[in-house]
């Protein structure tokens, strides 16, 4: 079963299509990377996916569930980690964490599970607004996860992160495939090249090219997964 | 369960900001103390304790619109909000956390300023928990007010608006320091128009034990406080959702 399927969907701002008649269908379990340079339409394709903003026209349906018509049913299974970190600063790391399985209907015991699967146990008492911006960013990404969600968006989610925060991150991301449904976008290539299952290329609103990190390049006929992102997406956004 | 779980989140988000608790609790009695030693070096009567402390009570409450106000829009402007919005949280949800959070501290607040003035001498009654009920209605209108305007401006805006816009025209408008028909006029009409003075003539009645005079205003000031909160829900929900 699909877990994502985006029916042509469609943003515009006054006139202006920001995202053009995007199709394309996510398997549940699958890890997609949605890559494109700033203003391709990535954030706001993840905000409609989000129910946060209204399509001008197409739908998209997370486990069958229009982000039309059954907005309230898909964002019981859906879960976002904004592209800003996202947490409550007056709260403790475990207050935060608690507040999301409370309004997820969460057993407490969740929060703990969390806090151990993404090394936050040892800050659980420490208010958010006091932790560096790298552990505000693993507690963001974590509130994300404590609704064991069906669905996960993960808008850059290690931007701003030091490489050892990273690639630990990367190694709780990759535990989440396979039963989860995650749609990841980023501007590092090679975290697209290590995570995803697939990966699309969006320039101007549109999704150009989509498959494997290998398919991309050889469609591209290049050797680096870099030069290859920079034929697609830069080729497009030229012509 | 999620609004129970969000209202917590806020009560503790208020209760932890030392600025809450003094301008909440502190500031209030500080102007009673201030008030009733003025009172005391004068040979006329401008500050008996019988009208000041309903009206600062009830001026102690509009900084309850601060507080609900910078609240909402301080997670407007983060992405944290964002985050809400996407879980299964209603507007009705959000708002009622918001706003139930701040009635224990509204109840709070006027049991503090009236305890303070008996001690400065107010006699004790069974009055003063009719003042305190008294002032339930215009704790919403202020929390509502907060609401709106937290839907609508920035965190900056919203301390414009509500710390000083709001607390100056209610200290003007609600008769608080001086009896408006000593201005009379216009200024009379205006503040009357509005539900602040309503709020602490209530409170004034049911310091004085004047049960006839409460019903109109405190129905006057409920009526008000809905059609805010109303508004409230309306703009925050369409504000959930970007279109």
């Amino acid at each position: 079963m699909n877990a994502i399927q985006i029916l042509g969907l469609t943003k515009e701002y006054g006139g202006r299509r920001v995202v053009d008649r995007l199709e394309l269908s996510i398997p549940a379990g699958e890890l997609f990377a949605l890559l494109g340079v700033n203003g391709a339409g990535k954030s706001t394709t993840i905000k409609m996916l989000s129910c946060l903003t209204l399509p001008t026209r197409g739908d998209a349906r997370l486990m069958g569930h229009s982000v039309r018509s059954q907005s309230h049913q898909a964002k019981e299974i859906l879960a976002v980690s904004p592209q800003e970190t996202a947490v409550a600063p007056g709260l403790t790391a475990a207050e935060n964490l608690e507040l999301m399985a409370g309004v997820y209907g969460r057993p407490r015991e969740r929060v703990n599970e969390v806090m151990e699967q993404l090394g936050l146990t040892q800050w659980a008492r420490q208010r958010a607004k006091t932790l560096s911006g790298g552990w505000q960013r693993r507690l963001s990404i974590a509130m994300a996860l404590v609704s064991q969600p069906e669905v996960l968006f993960l808008d850059e989610p290690t931007l701003g992160l030091d490489v050892l925060a990273r690639r630990e991150l990367w190694g709780v991301i990759r535990g989440l495939k396979g039963h989860t449904a995650i749609i990841l976008t980023t501007h590092y290539l090679e975290e697209a090249e290590s995570l995803a299952d697939r990966i699309g290329i969006m320039t101007a609103g549109r999704l150009r090219a989509v498959g494997t990190a290998a398919e991309l390049k050889a469609l591209a006929g290049c050797d680096s997964f870099e030069d290859t992102f920079v034929a697609l997406a830069g080729q497009e956004a030229a012509s | 369960m999620r609004m129970r779980a969000f209202a917590k989140r806020n009560l503790k988000e208020l209760f932890r900001d030392p600025l809450t608790l003094f301008f909440g609790l502190g500031f209030p009695l500080v102007l009673l103390v201030l008030m009733n030693v003025i009172q005391r070096n004068v040979p006329v009567h401008i500050f008996e304790l019988e009208t000041l402390a309903p009206g600062i009570a009830l001026f102690g409450l509009t900084f309850l619109a601060l507080f609900s106000g910078l609240l909402i829009a301080k997670d407007r402007s983060s992405a944290f909000l964002a985050r809400l919005a996407a879980s299964p949280m209603t507007a009705a949800d959000f708002l009622l956390g918001y706003l139930l959070p701040l009635l224990p501290m509204a109840v709070g607040q006027s049991a503090v300023c009236l305890a303070a003035a008996v001690a400065l001498g107010l006699p004790l009654s069974w009055n003063l928990l009719a003042v305190a009920a008294s002032l339930i209605p215009s704790a919403l209108l202020f929390i509502a007010l907060g609401l709106l305007c937290g839907t609508l401006f920035n965190d900056k805006q919203v301390g414009g608006m509500c710390g000083a816009i709001l607390t100056n025209v209610t200290a003007w408008l609600a008769g608080i320091w001086f009896d408006l028909s000593l201005v009379g006029g216009a200024f009379q009409k205006a503040a009357y128009a509005l539900p602040f003075v309503h709020g602490a003539d209530g409170a004034k009645a049911a310091l004085a034990g004047d049960w006839a005079a409460l019903p109109g205003h405190l129905l006057l000031v409920s009526a008000w406080a809905a059609a805010v909160l109303a508004l409230a829900v309306v703009l925050f929900r369409r504000r959930l959702v970007e279109r």
